[in-house]
C-alpha cells in the first residue's frame, strides 16, 4: 500500500510533466498514420490520374498495404557503408524526421486544443522547420559516398533558398495578422464572409509561394532534384536500407503534411468554418448539421487534405525542373514577389482595407 | 524550480561539453556539427531566461542557415590536416600568451564578483502573455530606431558588396535566358530566303 501511494504522489508531482506526455502521443500517433495512409493515398491517386488501380492486394482495397511496407522495411537489415560515420549515419534520419514532428507543438487544432499556446509560434515553426535539412546534410555526408554527397549539397542549397521565399510569405501573414500566435493568426481571418475573410485573398501571390517553396522545401516533385533517379541514383539517402529509409521516408511526407497544415492556418483560416458569418446561430445550434457547419478541426482535417492531394497531382504531372531552373525561380521569381507584396500589405493594413482590416484597433 | 534547474545543469553541460568538442575534434566537419550542438543548448538556456525571441532567432539564424553554409564550406574543402598542425610547437608561446590574457580579461568582465544577488536584484518573473519579441519590437523601432536602421543599411551594402566582389563573368561561358526563349517569335528562328532560280544554259 505504501508503495502504491508513492507511485501515485509520484504521478502528482509529475502530472504536468505526464500530461504533456499524452498530448505529444496524442498527436504523434494519429500523424504517423496519417504518414503511413498518405503514402497510399498517393498510391491509389496517381494510379488514378494514369489510369491503373494502385495496390489492391493486402487488404480491402490495398487498405492494408502501408502496414505491410512497414514491416518489410522493419525486417530489412541496416547496411551501414565501410568507412561512413557511424553514429551521424543513424542521427540523420532522426534528425529529418524530428523537426517535422516537433512542429506541431504550435498548431492549433481548435479553438481550444493546441500543445503549447506559445507567443513566438510563427518563429517557432520557422527555427524548428529550418534544422530538418541537417538531416539531409549529414546523411550525405556520413554515407562516405560520392553521390549522396552530391545529392546533399543540391537538396540542401534547394533547401536553404527557398527558405528565405518561405520565411518573407511568413511575415507577410505575420503583418496581416499582428501575431505570430498560429491561435491569434486563425482568429485574425474570422469574420462574417465566409472564405473571403481568410488571408488568401489579400495574400493572394504569398500564398501561392508559400505553397510552392513548401513543395520544394519539402524536395517533392516537380523540384526533386534530391532524389533525381535518372541523374544520381537517389540523392542523399542512397546508402540507406531498411528501417533508417524508412525514417526518410517518413519525413517526406510528415514534412508534406507539416506544410499542408501550415498554409491551412496561415492563408485558409486553420479550423474556422467556410460557412462563417454565413450561416445563422439557429442553425449552428441544431445537432450534428450544425456541428458539421461550426468551425472545428474537422475543417482543418479538409482543408490539409486539399493541399495534400495537390502535393500528389504535382507529382503525378508535372516534368522535373532543371536545378539552374529551381534556382532561377526560387531567388529571382519568388524573393522579389515576396518583398514587393510585404509592402503591398503594409499598405493594406496600414489604409484599413476592408473586410479584413476595416475593424477598429 | 526543481525542473528549471534541472534543465539549465542539463543544458549548460551540454553546451560546455560539446564546445570544448569543437576545439578539440580532428574532424572539420564534427566540430562544426558540435558547434551546431553549442549553439542549440545555448538557445535553450536563453529560453531558460525568457528571452524567447532571441533563443529562437539564434537557432532560426544559426543553426538553420550560417551553419548551413559553413558544413557546405567544410565538406566541400580538402582540409589537410597534417599541415594544419604544422609549426604547432613554434607558435605554442604565443598561443598560450593570448589565451591566459583572453582567460584574464574575461574573469575580470564576468567573475562571480562582479554578479549575485548583491549586486543585481533577483529578476521578476513575467506572467504568461508576456511577449518578448513585443518588447523587442517595441524598443528596436522607438528608442533604437537610428541605429538599427544603420545597421540594416550596413548590412545590405555588405551583402551587395559580397555578391559584386565574386561575381565575375566570364565571356565564354554559354548559359540560357529564359525570358528571351520564352518571348521568341517564329521570325526570329525562320529566315525565308528567296533564292533565285538557276537558269539551264
Amino acid at each position: 500500500m505504501a508503495l502504491w501511494q508513492w507511485l501515485v504522489d509520484q504521478y502528482q508531482s509529475w502530472q504536468p510533466v505526464s500530461g504533456y506526455l499524452v498530448h505529444i502521443v496524442a498527436i504523434t500517433i494519429p500523424l504517423f498514420v496519417c504518414v503511413a495512409y498518405l503514402t497510399l493515398a498517393e498510391r491509389k491517386i496517381i494510379g488514378a490520374m494514369q489510369v491503373r488501380m494502385g495496390p489492391t492486394r493486402v487488404g480491402w482495397k490495398g487498405l492494408l498495404q502501408p502496414w505491410a511496407d512497414m514491416f518489410k522495411l522493419m525486417f530489412k537489415e541496416i547496411i551501414i557503408p565501410s568507412g561512413s560515420n557511424k553514429i551521424l549515419f543513424l542521427i540523420a534520419p532522426i534528425l529529418s524526421l524530428a523537426p517535422a514532428m516537433a512542429a506541431w507543438a504550435v498548431v492549433p487544432l481548435d479553438a481550444t486544443t493546441v500543445l503549447a499556446d506559445v507567443n513566438a509560434g510563427l518563429l517557432y515553426v520557422l527555427a524548428v522547420t529550418s534544422i530538418g535539412v541537417y538531416g539531409v546534410i549529414i546523411a550525405g555526408w556520413a554515407s562516405n559516398s560520392k553521390y549522396a554527397l552530391l545529392g546533399a549539397l543540391r537538396s540542401s542549397a534547394q533547401i536553404v533558398s527557398y527558405e528565405i521565399a518561405m520565411g518573407f510569405a511568413l511575415v507577410g501573414v505575420l503583418i496581416a495578422a499582428g501575431s505570430m500566435n498560429l491561435g491569434d493568426i486563425i482568429i485574425a481571418q474570422a469574420g462574417n464572409h465566409g472564405p473571403f475573410n481568410w488571408f488568401w485573398l489579400p495574400l493572394l501571390p504569398l500564398f501561392v509561394i508559400y505553397f510552392i517553396s513548401g513543395v520544394a522545401e519539402t524536395n517533392r516533385a516537380p523540384f526533386d532534384v534530391a532524389e533525381g533517379e535518372s541523374e544520381i541514383v537517389a540523392g542523399f539517402h542512397v546508402e540507406y536500407s531498411g528501417m533508417a529509409f524508412a525514417v526518410f521516408f517518413l519525413a517526406e511526407y510528415a514534412n508534406m503534411i507539416l506544410i499542408s497544415v501550415l498554409a491551412a492556418v496561415m492563408f485558409l483560416g486553420g479550423w474556422l468554418s467556410p460557412l462563417q458569418g454565413w450561416v445563422s446561430d439557429a442553425t449552428l445550434a441544431t445537432p450534428y448539421i450544425g456541428w458539421i457547419l461550426d468551425d472545428g478541426f474537422h475543417w482543418l482535417l479538409a482543408k490539409i487534405s486539399i493541399f495534400l492531394f495537390l502535393y500528389l497531382w504535382f507529382r503525378a504531372t508535372f516534368p522535373r525542373y532543371r536545378y539552374d531552373q529551381i534556382m532561377r525561380l526560387g531567388w529571382k521569381v519568388f524573393i522579389p514577389i515576396t518583398i514587393v507584396w510585404i509592402i503591398v500589405v503594409g499598405g493594406m493594413v496600414l489604409g484599413h482595407v476592408g473586410p479584413w482590416w476595416d475593424h477598429p484597433g | 524550480m526543481g525542473v528549471e534547474k534541472i534543465l539549465f545543469y542539463l543544458f549548460a553541460a551540454i553546451m560546455l561539453a560539446s564546445a570544448t568538442a569543437v576545439i578539440t575534434v580532428r574532424n572539420p566537419v564534427r566540430a562544426a556539427l558540435f558547434l551546431v550542438l553549442t549553439f542549440f543548448a545555448s538557445a535553450a538556456i536563453w529560453l531558460l531566461l525568457e528571452a524567447e525571441f532571441l533563443a529562437v532567432a539564434l537557432v532560426l539564424v544559426y543553426v538553420g542557415a550560417v551553419m548551413v553554409l559553413f558544413l557546405f564550406v567544410v565538406m566541400m574543402l580538402d582540409v589537410n590536416l597534417a599541415r594544419l598542425r604544422e609549426g604547432f610547437a613554434r607558435y605554442l608561446p604565443i598561443g598560450v600568451l593570448i589565451a591566459l590574457l583572453m582567460i584574464t580579461v574575461l574573469v575580470m568582465i564576468v567573475g562571480p564578483e562582479q554578479f549575485g544577488l548583491a549586486k543585481f536584484a533577483e529578476p521578476l518573473r513575467h506572467d504568461a502573455d508576456y511577449s518578448n519579441t513585443r518588447e523587442l519590437g517595441l524598443i528596436l523601432y522607438t528608442v533604437y530606431v537610428y541605429p538599427f536602421e544603420i545597421a540594416a543599411v550596413i548590412l545590405l551594402v555588405a551583402i551587395v558588396a559580397a555578391i559584386a566582389l565574386t561575381l565575375r563573368r566570364r565571356p565564354y561561358t554559354k548559359y540560357q535566358n529564359p525570358d528571351e526563349q520564352i518571348s521568341v517569335k517564329r521570325d526570329d528562328r525562320i529566315r525565308l530566303v528567296d533564292v533565285p532560280t538557276e537558269q539551264r544554259k
